[in-house]
C-alpha cells in the first residue's frame, strides 16, 4: 500500500495531480486507488492538498495517515506536511519555490524546477504535469503509459500535447534525478 | 419488484475514476430518471451538474430553481407527469425540503432525494462531513409516515444505491433517500458501470384498467395503487388532505386511521425486503460495531485492531437505514457483549440500537461534533470497554 500527498497553494493544480494519477492506477493499472482532496476555501487558494491511498486490494480506510510520498510546491505546504512524511519517504519539491528546513537527511529529497520547465513550454500552468512526470520516475508507482491514458477529460483537449509534452520533461527529468541522487532506491516505501 | 434492463441510452457502462456525487446522478440515470430540480448547495452541486451536463445526451430535464422548496414541489408535479424524479441537497437545503417530502409522503409520490450531508446546525462547515441528518430524513415532516434511506459508503455504491433507491421509491410509492456525506461525495474511486442489459429496473407501475375505474390510491398496508399521467383523460385529485382512494379530500377520522396505516404498514410490512445490511465476522463476535456511510470505512481499522487485540469483533453495517434494522439487532444483542455504534453526530442511530437491544446488551456510542471523521483509536477504544 502506498500513502501518496500533493501539496502546494490552490490554482497550481494539485487536486487535479491526485485525479490524474488515481484514474491512471484505478482505470489503466489495475490497481485500487482512493483519491481525497482538500475542498472549499483552500483549495481555491490557500494551502491545498490531495491525497491517495494505492492498494493492491479494495482500500478501505481513506485516508492519508503516514505518507510514503510528499509533493509539495509551495513553502507553506512543506512546513505543515513535511513533518508528517514518514522516515525514508519520497519527497519532491518545487525548488524554486521551497527551502527545506531540518533535517533533509530523513528522507529521500528530489527537487525539481517544475514551474521553470512550465514556462519553457509557454505556461506555468503545466507544472502538475511537470510535477507527475517527475513523480512518475522517482516514485514508480503508476507506469508513464497509464498517466499519458488518464490525461483526456482531465486536461482541455486543446492542450493535451503540450500536457503530455510537460509530463514526459518532468519524466526525463525525475531520471536523471535519480542518477544522480546518493540515496535513491527509487521506491517509494 | 419487478425489474426489467436499464434503458442504454442513460448507461454510461464501463471503468471510471469518479466522485460520489458524480456516481449518484449517473445512478439516477441508469435507473431512468430524466428529470431533475434543484437549487445548488456544497456539497451536493457536483451530482446537479453532472446531471444537467449530461440532460442533452439522455433526453432529461434539468431545471434550477429558486429554492428546495419548489424543488421538491418540481418533483411531484413531474412525476404525476410520467417522470422519475431527483434532487439533491444539504444541510439547510434539507430543512427547506421537508414541508413537500410531507405532501409527496401524503400523496405517495415516488421520488429519489439525495443529502449529502454536511456539518450542522443551519449553515455550520458547508464544506466538510456530518451525519447529522439521520433523524430528520425519518421526523422532519409533520405527522406521522414512514420513508426509505439508504447510505452509501463509496462511490461505487452511490451509483448501485441510486439505482436501488428509484426501484424502492416506484415498488412502494414513498419518497425514498440517500444519505451521504461530503467525503463519500467528494471522494474518488474507481465506478464500475455494467452493460444496461446487466442493471435491473423497476419501472413505473402503470394503470392498465378502463378509465372510469382507476383510482391512485389503495389502502391496504401492502401493496400501491398503480399510477397514471395527469393529462392523460384520468379523473383523479392529488391532495395533501386526507384523502379517499380516487384521492378526494375525506376529512374523518376513520378515513385518516386508512391512510396513515397504510402509509406506516405498507413500509413496516415490507422491511425484511427492503433492508440491506453488510455483516462482517459476525458469527461469535464479542463486540459488533454498527456504523453506516463514511463512518463504516473509519470503524474498519478499528475493527482491525481490536481484532488484532484478539477481540472478537464483527461488523454489521448499515445499508439501509430507515426501516430501521431492528430485528437482526435484537437478535444479536441476545448473543454479544455489546455494540458499538461510531456516527458524525451526538447520539442518533445509536438510540435506535440502544431500543432495539433493548437491555440485553451494552450499547456505546462513539460521538463527534463533525467536520472530520472520527479518530480509529477512539472507536478502538469503545470496542475495549464493551468487550468488559
Amino acid at each position: 500500500m502506498h500513502e501518496v500527498r500533493f501539496s502546494g497553494f490552490g490554482g497550481q493544480g494539485i487536486v487535479r495531480c491526485a485525479l490524474i494519477t488515481g484514474k491512471a492506477l484505478a482505470m489503466y493499472d489495475d490497481k485500487y486507488a482512493t483519491m481525497t482532496q482538500s475542498f472549499g476555501p483552500e483549495a481555491r487558494g490557500g494551502a491545498c492538498s490531495s491525497q491517495l491511498v494505492v492498494s493492491e486490494s479494495r482500500v478501505q480506510y481513506p485516508y492519508v495517515t503516514e505518507p510514503g510520498v510528499l509533493v509539495a510546491l509551495s513553502q507553506d505546504a512543506y512546513n505543515k506536511y513535511e513533518p508528517q512524511l514518514r522516515d525514508g519517504g519520497i519527497l519532491i519539491y518545487e525548488e524554486n519555490l521551497v527551502k527545506p528546513i531540518g533535517d533533509t537527511g530523513r528522507t529521500q529529497v528530489y527537487p525539481a524546477p517544475v514551474t521553470r520547465f512550465a514556462e519553457e513550454l509557454g505556461n506555468r500552468l503545466f507544472a502538475n504535469l511537470v510535477t507527475l512526470g517527475v513523480f512518475t520516475a522517482i516514485t514508480r508507482i503508476v507506469t508513464p503509459d497509464a498517466m499519458k491514458k488518464a490525461l483526456p477529460g482531465l486536461v482541455p483537449d486543446r492542450f493535451l500535447p503540450v500536457n503530455i509534452k510537460a509530463f514526459d520533461r518532468g519524466y526525463e527529468y525525475g531520471l536523471e534525478l535519480l542518477e544522480r541522487h546518493p540515496l535513491a532506491r527509487g521506491v517509494a516505501p | 419488484m419487478r425489474k426489467s434492463a436499464a434503458d442504454p441510452k442513460g448507461v454510461l457502462s464501463g471503468s471510471h475514476f469518479l466522485d460520489g456525487d458524480h456516481a449518484l446522478a449517473e445512478g439516477a440515470l441508469a435507473a431512468g430518471c430524466r428529470f431533475f430540480a434543484g437549487y445548488p448547495i456544497t456539497p451536493s452541486t457536483e451530482t446537479a451538474e453532472r446531471f444537467a451536463e449530461r440532460c442533452p445526451a439522455v433526453g432529461g430535464l434539468f431545471i434550477q430553481m429558486e429554492d428546495e422548496i419548489a424543488s421538491v414541489a418540481a418533483l411531484i408535479g413531474a412525476a404525476w407527469g410520467g417522470q422519475k424524479v431527483m434532487t439533491v441537497t444539504s444541510g439547510p437545503g434539507f430543512s427547506l425540503m421537508m414541508e413537500n417530502i410531507g405532501l409527496a409522503v401524503m400523496t405517495e409520490t415516488p421520488m429519489v432525494i439525495a443529502n449529502v450531508q454536511r456539518a450542522g446546525p443551519s449553515t455550520g462547515l458547508p464544506t466538510l462531513p456530518a451525519q447529522q441528518d439521520m433523524m430528520q430524513v425519518r421526523w422532519g415532516s409533520q405527522g406521522d409516515y414512514r420513508v426509505i434511506a439508504l447510505c452509501p459508503d463509496s462511490p461505487q455504491e452511490c451509483f448501485d444505491l441510486a439505482v436501488e433507491a428509484f426501484n424502492l421509491s416506484e415498488t412502494y410509492r414513498v419518497p425514498t433517500f440517500i444519505m451521504t456525506d461530503e467525503t463519500v461525495g467528494h471522494m474518488h474511486e474507481k465506478v464500475v458501470i455494467p452493460p444496461a442489459d446487466q442493471i435491473g429496473v423497476v419501472g413505473r407501475n402503470w394503470y392498465q384498467g378502463p378509465k372510469a375505474d382507476y383510482r391512485p390510491y389503495q389502502f391496504t398496508g401492502k401493496d400501491v395503487a398503480p399510477m397514471v399521467k395527469a393529462g392523460d383523460g384520468y379523473r383523479f385529485h392529488i391532495t395533501g388532505l386526507t384523502h379517499d382512494e380516487r384521492g378526494y379530500p375525506n376529512l374523518t377520522v376513520e378515513q385518516n386511521e386508512k391512510v396513515v396505516t397504510h402509509l406506516i404498514e405498507k413500509i413496516d410490512s415490507n422491511a425484511d425486503r427492503i433492508i440491506r445490511l453488510d455483516e462482517d465476522e459476525i458469527e461469535g463476535a464479542e463486540v459488533v460495531v454498527i456504523s453506516y456511510g463514511i463512518t463504516s470505512r473509519i470503524a474498519s481499522r478499528a475493527v482491525q485492531l481490536a481484532r488484532e487485540a484478539g477481540i472478537k469483533t464483527g461488523s454489521l453495517r448499515l445499508i439501509t437505514i430507515w426501516p430501521f434494522a431492528e430485528k437482526r439487532i435484537a437478535e444479536l444483542a441476545g448473543k454479544i457483549k455489546g455494540f458499538v455504534v461510531p456516527e458524525i453526530n451526538y447520539g442518533q442511530m445509536v438510540r435506535e440500537v440502544e431500543r432495539s437491544a433493548a437491555g440485553q446488551c451494552k450499547v456505546v456510542g462513539v460521538g463527534h461534533c463533525g467536520g472530520a471523521v472520527h479518530d480509529p483509536e477512539e472507536i478502538l477504544a469503545a470496542i475495549q470497554e464493551a468487550a468488559k
